[in-house]
């Protein structure tokens, strides 16, 4: 069942243009960032072999890369999750949803799931990049590993806090923005912590800390756990939130 | 008709904060029955249709349906039902075949039963030549077809329509009447409406609802004989004076009109059809006609849903006295 609702969705991204517009504009502002990354590259490769122990094309290439996907994504992963539950609150279809045989927990996992194999897609697209330097030279496959787990977790936590303001809203302008606005002062919970002792819990919060590592090849569970204590706090808000709908008037 | 009780709902109640939308509600649908729901605006018509279908959870009182507790054993219970709400919830993105199955899955079909599930309830709907065609770009008939095939595309035992025909033109309005006369065969039907002779042209039993409680539950034919045998007209040359007929065994009251007309309201036990002739021809009141009047639906409609109104008028100007009396 959650698998039907999830599907659904994802189909349903696609019969609209938005789905194909973030896919093709993601793709060329990544492309355009990594080809001039490959070009810094290119530049220092004299002074770079000349070095002992100097960082690899991967390491040059794809931390990069993926700091810059995390801040687009940032950017239009509210844009794909306001609608979730928002645009079916609005055109009152949620009522096929409530009276067939489901439950809230497989409704918001099933559109849950739903934007995940979305964001499945993109991530596959963006990893098309840097996979294409297979063609002529050798790459970190661990790091890149790490990296695009670490945005994968990254970007299935977005998922979760788009869904849970979608969850809260009929307006999908005021999920987007809301949901902008969460993820955003997540990211940049750290910068207040600089320096201060009493900020470091703060930046502990951070969602950016806890991305950070994953570029730099280092799988700390610790982060993973962040990640998916995130998201379940996230979903199970949201489940809890529709329910309330059928409760409340 | 006695078929066996598909929904029973029991002392079912609903509270917006503090206002009461539904207070008490009970009553029972059987197999094969088409249940009217009636009432005024905000009577609390819709809030019952989505309290049963489990879009709204109850306040108090239960909901059973063909066996299962609606609020212990919601998965049961809501497999057992087709909802059509007042806005067909339609994905104006689908076409009507993707949107059919969807709902089709949704409410475990089969994958193999699919598509003749499809076939099936298109052909019900009058939607053949639709599969195709996005539903977003349907006209506004056709959309409640599509809505209609949803609710009865997994075969439940109940199928609830609120307000199935507003918004149709008359030849649709007939269309769909006929398909829920039809689907009534089988299935148990809930149907809500304020459009009185769409009651009588489809349900097997009326109930009229307002301000929440339940002021009539009557099956159609027992509406028929109220309405039927409750009043007499009859007209005189002379007409005589009304107090007169007043007093006549049976009668309740007398409505005069012009042209020495007059409507007689009377016991449904008691017909004074005799006497009035009786004294007509004794006292030469040159009576040249008579005939049971009929009551519509509308004014049985308006007697119970502004009666009630006005003894709670009643009721409040008497607490209001009886509070300022020292």
């Amino acid at each position: 069942m959650i698998l039907t609702v999830g599907l659904r969705e994802f189909k349903s991204l696609f019969l609209s243009p938005l789905a194909w517009s973030i896919l093709a504009v993601v793709q060329v502002i990544l492309g355009f960032l990594f080809l001039a990354r490959l070009e810094v590259f290119q530049l220092y490769q004299p002074q770079l072999m000349a070095m002992d122990g100097a960082p690899g094309l991967t390491e040059i290439v794809l931390p990069d890369l993926l700091g810059n996907a995390a801040v687009i994504l940032l950017l239009v992963a509210p844009l794909l999750t306001m609608r979730l539950v928002a645009e079916e609150r609005r055109n009152r279809t949620l009522a096929l949803l409530f009276s067939a045989p489901l439950s809230m927990t497989e409704i918001v996992l099933g559109k849950y799931l739903g934007i995940l194999l979305f964001l499945l897609v993109l991530l596959l697209m963006i990893a098309l990049m840097p996979l294409s330097l297979l063609a002529g030279a050798s790459l970190d496959l661990g790091l890149m590993a790490s990296g695009f787990l670490g945005l994968a977790l990254l970007l299935a936590g977005f998922a979760a806090v788009g869904l849970f303001m979608s969850t809260l809203t009929q307006y999908t302008t005021v999920a987007a923005i809301s949901t902008f606005g969460a993820l955003l002062l997540f990211w940049i919970l750290d910068w207040s912590g600089q320096g201060v002792g009493g900020g470091n819990w703060m930046a502990y919060l951070s969602l950016f800390n806890h991305y950070k590592p994953f570029l730099e090849g280092i799988f700390d569970s610790g982060d993973a756990a962040y990640h998916v204590l995130l998201i379940t706090t996230f979903l199970v808000l949201s489940i809890r939130r529709l329910d309330a709908d059928r409760l409340g008037g | 008709m006695n078929g066996n009780t598909l929904v029973e709902i029991k002392n079912l109640s609903r509270f917006y904060g503090a206002l009461q939308a539904v207070k008490d509600v009970s009553f029972t649908i059987r197999q094969g029955e088409v249940l009217g729901f009636l009432g005024p605006n905000g009577a609390g018509k819709t809030t019952t249709m989505q309290i049963i279908s489990g879009n709204l959870a109850p306040s108090g009182g239960s909901v059973t349906i063909a066996g299962h507790d609606l609020l212990e054993d919601p998965r049961a219970a809501k497999s057992q039902i087709g909802y059509l709400p007042e806005q067909p919830p339609l994905y104006r993105e689908l076409t009507v075949d993707e949107y059919l199955d969807y709902c089709a899955a949704l409410n475990h079909v089969p994958r193999a039963q699919r598509v003749k599930a499809r076939t099936n309830a298109k052909e019900r709907c009058g939607l053949h030549d639709t599969g195709r065609r996005l539903i977003g770009n349907l006209s506004k008939g056709f959309q409640q077809r599509v809505g209609i095939a949803q609710a009865i595309i997994h075969l439940p035992p109940v199928v609830i329509l609120d307000e199935p025909t507003v918004g149709l033109d008359p030849i649709q309005i007939r269309e769909i009447r006929t398909l829920i006369r039809e689907l009534g065969k089988e299935h148990g039907m809930i149907l809500s409406t304020h459009i009185l002779p769409e009651v009588q042209a489809t349900c097997d039993r009326v109930q009229i609802i307002n301000k929440g409680e339940l002021v009539l539950n009557e099956s159609i034919e027992g509406l028929e004989h109220q309405m039927k045998s409750a009043s007499l007209t009859v007209a005189f040359r002379h007409p005589p004076e009304q107090k007169v007929l007043e007093i006549l065994p049976g009668v309740k009251s007398v409505q005069p009109e012009k042209d020495g007309r007059m409507h007689v309201f009377h016991e449904a036990e008691q017909n004074p059809t005799e006497a009035i002739l009786r004294m007509a021809v004794e006292k030469n009141w040159g009576l040249y006609e008579i005939r049971p009047g009929r009551l519509s639906l509308e004014q049985i409609f308006m007697e119970l849903t502004t009666d009630a109104a006005a003894e709670n008028a009643q009721a409040a100007a008497v607490a209001i006295t009886s509070d300022s009396q020292p």
